[in-house]
């Protein structure tokens, strides 16, 4: 059941290790997995409650002492109930799936709006692993939503800006404001992204005019996750197999639906809000 | 030498060569279809689209399987009219495409078919067994009266071929082919997934959330196979062989069965959209090596005694 060999599409019951509360409501779960303990930053798994729902999930942790984590926002009747979970009570888990981040990069912008920071977090990780020093802008609506802060700042001490929409703490204003400014301050070869989706083509927008290479992690309705149905279609692209992460060159493509529409669960196209 | 041919013809469907996408997979937009295209299939088949948009079942819909593929998607779609536009798009982009439609009732199903045949789509495909949603569309393919009289019903107002798409969770899929040919129909898809469930033992509940799901993929194709096979020797219509096609060889067993194409889904999970092109390209060489001039040519071999 638990052996390295098994395909990561296979479903297997995890039992929560520990449940810690994070800032904002936000939730971490974390269990031993083999193959999420070996995926790479920015892949997500589909996280199973019976008779609730299947929902994808960003790794949070991966690996760390062979625990991995995911993070949760209680937004809808899933993550409320996921975010409910206790130690000792078990998930499906499914995955991990997608591409991931690429790391090869020398000046990074690293820039979280809100729980987009659970992917992003593992990413930073592995660049400071790999000696390359990140500028992470962590943003939220206010103080208390900053998640991941302390382990942000113990990693990157002062890399890590912090920009709160009511300027409770750090910068005064949304992380894409923030990210701008210092686009426009400092030299960046690639901007990591993941968070609202129009902070993200904000920030994709900007980088494109200052000739700087993007990686934006998507959202999208997804139900296979392994690239069959097309429910999480974004241009030619599936977002739970081509992506999650999508880069500059994909971003083009998709240039007429990022930020702007999506498809709903019946397929149609609907406004991007957030 | 004369040119090798790669090219079929369906029930007047002229296709570049004999692959498509099987409905559900891709289906469900315009850009994703094209790329199938593009990845090398003769023709794209789209999601089954009803008469109103449906959200489908929640989640989990799919779980993998020894062999294979357990889904319970429900059918999810933008419904028929909002399709128009893509199906648009799709032909001005020179992609063929065949529409796989639905409806709760035979009035239901003529309607749709009116919609999308108008729509210019090339081909039709009725789909009248899908398993995941038996009881509110009480699954008009498990009965041969009803086969023919929903076939008969979209054959008056369709003005392209018509595939009607059978379900191997019959008794006797011959007979109702044999109830489809009745009603008009130009070809037969063979076949649809087969009803299955997945149990997990830590949790001891079913895994889908649909309890029950559609088996697809490797361990279908036996059944497919057979299906296609009995088909084959039942009904003078063109079959499309349907159920785990993976690569080539998958493909030409299909063919030699008495398929004249083939339809690719569950492969499109390892494989990718490129898959259309690799079997395409096996069957090329299988025909080459084996000198044969076109794909027609070994369609129902295994049949010959």
């Amino acid at each position: 059941m638990s052996g390295s060999r098994m395909k990561p599409d296979t479903l297997r019951v995890r039992q929560l290790v520990d449940v810690t509360e994070e800032a904002g409501d936000m939730v971490s779960l974390y269990f031993r997995d083999v193959q999420c303990s070996q995926a790479l930053p920015g892949q997500y798994v589909m996280i199973w409650v019976p008779g609730v729902d299947e929902v994808p999930m960003s790794l949070s942790t991966i690996g760390r002492r062979k625990v991995s984590s995911v993070t949760v926002r209680p937004v809808g009747e899933a993550t409320r109930y996921i975010c409910d979970l206790k130690a000792g009570n078990m998930v499906g888990v499914r995955g991990p799936f997608g591409n991931g981040y690429t790391l090869e990069c020398d000046l990074p912008l690293v820039v979280a709006g809100g729980v987009g920071a659970a992917s992003l977090t593992p990413l930073a990780e592995s660049l400071v692993t790999r000696g390359v020093r990140p500028t992470f802008v962590l943003g939220a609506r206010n103080e208390e939503q900053l998640v991941f802060r302390e382990r942000l700042k113990n990693l990157l001490d002062e890399g890590l800006v912090l920009a709160t929409d009511d300027g409770s703490c750090g910068f005064k204003g949304f992380a894409s404001d923030c990210a701008l400014k210092l686009m426009d301050e400092r030299q960046f070869d690639v901007v990591y992204t993941c968070g609202p989706e129009l902070m993200m083509a904000l920030i994709f927008r900007s980088a494109e005019d200052r000739g700087i290479q993007v990686q934006a992690s998507l959202e999208r309705y997804i139900k296979c996750a392994v690239g069959l149905c097309g429910s999480c279609a974004i241009g030619p692209y599936r977002v739970c197999k081509d992506g999650p992460v999508l880069t500059t060159d994909q971003l083009k493509v998709v240039r007429d639906e990022f930020g702007l529409q999506r498809m709903d669960p019946s397929g149609q196209a609907i406004k991007v809000d957030h | 030498m004369s040119q090798l041919s790669l090219a079929v013809d369906i029930a007047g469907l002229r296709l570049r060569n004999p692959t498509m996408n099987a409905a559900g997979v891709l289906g469900i937009s315009g850009p994703l279809l094209k790329r199938v295209y593009e990845g090398g299939a003769g023709a794209v088949v789209t999601k089954s689209l009803g008469p109103v948009p449906r959200e489908g079942h929640h989640n989990p819909t799919l779980v993998t399987v020894e062999g294979g593929v357990l889904n319970a998607m429900g059918l999810p779609n933008p419904g028929a009219d909002y399709f128009v536009d893509v199906i648009r798009w799709l032909k001005g982009e020179g992609v063929p495409v065949v529409a796989s439609f639905f409806g709760a009732t035979i009035e239901e199903f003529r309607d749709v078919a009116c919609t999308l045949s108008d729509a210019g789509v090339d081909a039709l495909e009725l789909n009248c067994s899908c398993p995941n949603v038996v009881e509110e569309m009480g699954m008009l393919g498990a009965d041969c009266l009803n086969t023919e009289a929903v076939t008969a019903a979209v054959k008056e107002v369709a003005k392209t071929p018509v595939f009607v798409k059978l379900s191997p969770n019959v008794t006797d899929i011959s007979e109702i082919a044999r109830g489809a040919e009745r009603g008009g129909a130009d070809a037969i898809t063979a076949c649809n997934t087969l009803i299955g469930m997945a149990v997990d033992v830590d949790m001891r509940r079913p895994i889908l959330a649909n309890t029950t799901g559609g088996l697809s993929g490797p361990a279908l194709k036996p059944v497919a196979l057979r299906c296609v096979w009995e088909i084959a020797k039942t009904v003078d219509i063109p079959i499309i062989g349907c159920g785990g096609v993976t690569n080539w060889r998958d493909a030409v067993e299909f063919l030699l069965c008495g398929a004249s194409a083939v339809e690719i889904g569950t492969a499109v999970m390892e494989r990718g959209v490129e898959v259309f092109g690799m079997v395409v390209e096996g069957i090329r060489s299988y025909l080459e090596v084996n000198g044969f001039k076109e794909v027609k040519d070994i369609v129902g071999l295994a049949h010959e005694t």
